[in-house]
């Protein structure tokens, strides 16, 4: 297949994994250089340590808590494993009416399937899933309910969700939590570098280096001090013994750069992301009068992940098409089996299946321009024309 | 010409996609996923189905250096495929569900799909050959050089305007081990994996334990051809004409001859058991005609009956309306009557009839029960 070079095309994922930013680059192989583990109490040990933790203190800086509060994870996916597991059974070793977790029903995988899992094995937990109103906004009445009996030890919701944009009112939340003494808990993995961060709000909170501009395999979990872990990890006991296993400083280091530009940059380039998003609105429902966007444009979301349902068109097929005219851009969250399942964020929100199948994501990020933009607006005519062409095979 | 290479996660399909690349048509490897369930790594011989397979055949079209997606049709293979074989089971027939998969699937949704998004073929690792040396170029399907490989029997059903947009790469080619050669050459690193042969929606292997979670016990009586009973069974879906093991009889034939299933009929759910002479058939019928070319009674004709089975000498007794022409399909209740020249054992229904004229495709079509 002849697709259009690099420089000639539209990248449009970045909720799935963002542009490594220079500077995350520069930082890690700078920091790579000072090798040694970070434990070690010789100079090549010091070294290493000196790194992290300059590294760790401007992290802690830039999200104005104390550097104690991090715990270095290999990304969003472990964070969540970690507030979705040990400290659920953290609470419940030392408060045994504690059997519940609530969970948005629109989380993402990581924390409603580590929740499942929870609820499915030895000594179960209760999971209560909280239902959320056409704009992927939890009701609240779903949220007393979940609270109810003051049973759950952590209240779990992604302040932006990976499918849909849909930002949740976390300080509304967080009242309601706390009445119960309940622990809060946001996957914030989108939100960075998008919405500002609810850290006065919550107990724990995920973040993810590649949706900001660093590698993959970096993340970090914002625990308060007094939030109790299960052991769920062994090991070296690192990390107050939360989270065993080597630290690694280019990661870290890799991890502040990007934090630094990403929170700089955050109110200019959300004010522009924004600004793209609402023209490819308007060109999509010009080209489209069938479109169903899945946010209307007044409802709270990041600004920077359009969701839509083109009716009647195939959405593997669309991807297909726009990926040949030069467009990266993606259904919903990507899948590892290549198995497209009805989106459960939809059909939460009330989305049938047969809609869901027309589904497209676009989303934006630190790179994107008035270009990518127009890049989709005049591949889309022609692509949609046969995505529905194939959507009408089905039977 | 823009291309579709079919990539399984198997060697024939690799190099198939390899060979379409370098001949210089536009190639895309699209692997099907046929499974919302998928196992994660392969176990046994089953060759395509598994998450494992869908990573082989993308790290190939990597190595080829083409674009490779999965395209998702498990809906259509599992209301095509499966419940077809299902039903058939459930009907006393005895399906083959890799020349449904062949007639409804690949050469089917996924040739639609394709055409759909622009391409002009849909090229496979299969070992059959076509040539466009048809009356006007009409395509006409042959079996492969390599005649151990050869896959003709399962692609009949294609028919021929499927046919005109397919690409067999592999169909001259006289041995496996050329294209395992090839394969490494080529540094395919699926040159070492095993040749695939079960059904690949059942993970264990157990057609039987799959049709009777499937199916339920539908229990009814083992008759001889008199109709006395002999004894009971679960279900007629355990049994196939020619069927020898496991009747479940207790007293042997009075003669001590071997007895075999001679007739299922689902509407009583009466297995019939009998000598071996009563599976002779000299007369085959079959409806659901696919003709690559005109048909016409008392032409002479070899005649398959199973995937692994020899072509036997017959003449064709009966066409049915439609089948006269190329590409057509017979109605169901129009059959297609066939003499062999010497009877044959061991002809189940629903297992597909495939007519060749030397090594040409004439036509398939679907046994029938009764002549």
């Amino acid at each position: 297949m002849v697709s259009p070079a690099w420089e000639e095309r539209a990248y449009l994922d970045h909720a799935a994994t963002t542009v490594l930013r220079p500077a995350a680059r520069d930082a890690f192989l700078e920091a790579s250089q000072a090798w040694g583990n970070p434990s070690s109490v010789h100079t090549a040990g010091r070294r290493a340590r000196g790194v992290l933790d300059e590294a760790l203190s401007r992290i802690a800086e830039l999200l104005e808590v104390p550097r104690s509060w991090l715990i270095m994870t290999s990304g969003g996916t472990e964070a969540d494993n970690l507030a979705l597991r040990a400290v659920p059974l953290g609470v419940r070793a030392k408060d045994p009416s504690r059997t519940a977790v609530a969970v948005a029903a629109t989380d993402h995988p990581a924390v409603l399937a580590t929740a499942r899992a929870l609820a499915a094995g030895p000594e179960p937990l209760e999971v209560r899933e909280m239902p959320v109103d056409e704009r992927g906004v939890l009701r609240p009445e779903g949220v007393e309910a979940a609270l109810a009996g003051s049973r759950a030890s952590v209240l779990s919701a992604a302040l932006v969700n990976n499918e849909t944009g849909a930002v949740q009112d976390f300080p509304a939340l967080a009242a309601a939590a706390r009445a119960h003494g309940t622990l809060v808990h946001t996957d914030a993995v989108q939100a960075i570098g998008h919405v500002p961060l609810p850290t006065a709000d919550v107990d724990l909170m995920s973040l993810s280096g590649h949706k900001l501009g660093a590698p993959v395999g970096v993340g970090v979990l914002v625990a308060r001090p007094d939030v109790p872990f299960a052991p769920t990890s062994t090991g070296g006991g690192q990390q107050r013994g939360v989270r065993s296993g080597t630290l690694d400083a280019a990661q870290a280091a890799a991890f502040a750069a990007a934090l630094g530009e990403a929170l700089d940059e955050r109110e200019r380039r959300a004010a522009e992301v924004r600004g793209l998003t609402a023209r490819l609105r308007r060109g999509i429902a010009e080209i489209d009068p069938e479109v169903r966007f899945t946010l209307p444009e007044d409802s709270p979301q990041s600004g920077h992940i359009l969701h839509l349902v083109h009716p009647g068109a195939d959405s593997d097929a669309l991807l297909f098409l726009l990926d040949e005219r030069g467009i990266d851009a993606s259904a919903g969250s990507a899948c590892s089996a290549g198995v497209t399942q009805a989106s459960p964020v939809l059909a939460a929100m009330g989305v049938s299946d047969d809609d869901s199948r027309g589904a497209l994501r676009l989303s934006l990020g630190w790179t994107s321009t008035q270009r990518d933009v127009d890049l989709l607006l005049a591949a889309l005519p022609e692509a949609l024309r046969r995505a529905r062409a194939v959507g009408s095979l089905r039977r | 010409m823009k291309v579709l290479a079919a990539m399984s996660g198997g060697v024939d399909s690799a190099v198939a996609a390899a060979r379409a690349a370098e001949a210089g048509h536009e190639v895309v490897g699209v692997h099907m996923a046929l499974s919302k369930n998928r196992d994660q790594t392969r176990t046994g011989s089953r060759g395509c189905c598994t998450v494992e397979d869908a990573s082989d055949a993308r790290v190939a079209a990597e190595r080829i250096g083409i674009p490779y997606y999965v395209w998702d049709l498990s809906d259509d293979f599992h209301d095509l495929v499966v419940e077809d074989f299902l039903a058939e089971y459930a009907a006393g027939r005895t399906p083959n569900p890799c020349v449904r998969c062949n007639e409804r699937i690949k050469f089917a949704s996924l040739l639609e799909r394709a055409t759909a998004l622009g391409f002009d073929a849909v090229c496979t690792g299969h070992y059959a050959s076509i040539r466009a040396d048809g009356p006007g170029g009409a395509p006409s399907l042959h079996r492969s050089r390599n005649q151990a490989k050869d896959q003709s029997y399962v692609l009949a059903v294609m028919g021929p305007e499927a046919a005109r947009r397919s690409l067999f790469p592999l169909g001259e080619d006289e041995t496996k081990e050329q294209v395992r050669a090839e394969a490494r050459a080529r540094g395919l690193g699926v040159s070492t994996k095993p040749d695939s042969y079960d059904i690949c929606f059942v993970a264990d292997g157990d057609t039987r334990g799959f049709l009777e979670r499937h199916l339920g016990e539908a229990p009814g009586e083992v008759v001889d051809a008199d109709g006395t009973v002999l004894g009971t069974h679960r279900g007629t879906h355990g049994f196939t004409i020619g069927q020898r093991r496991g009747l479940g009889i207790q007293q042997p034939a009075a003669d001590g001859a071997p007895r075999y299933v001679v007739d299922i009929d689902p509407a009583s759910r009466q297995v019939v058991i009998g000598a071996a002479e009563l599976l002779s058939r000299r007369e085959l019928v079959a409806t659901d005609v696919i003709s690559f070319e005109p048909l016409a009674p008392g032409q002479a004709v070899h005649a398959q009956i199973r995937a692994h089975g020899e072509a036997m000498p017959g003449r064709i007794l009966e066409v049915p309306e439609g089948a006269a022409a190329p590409g057509t399909v017979g109605t169901p209740d129009g059959a297609l009557r066939l003499a062999l020249e010497t009877p044959v054992r061991g002809v189940a229904p629903g297992q597909t009839l495939v007519l060749y004229d030397g090594d040409r495709v004439l036509a398939a079509a679907t046994l029938e029960r009764r002549p």
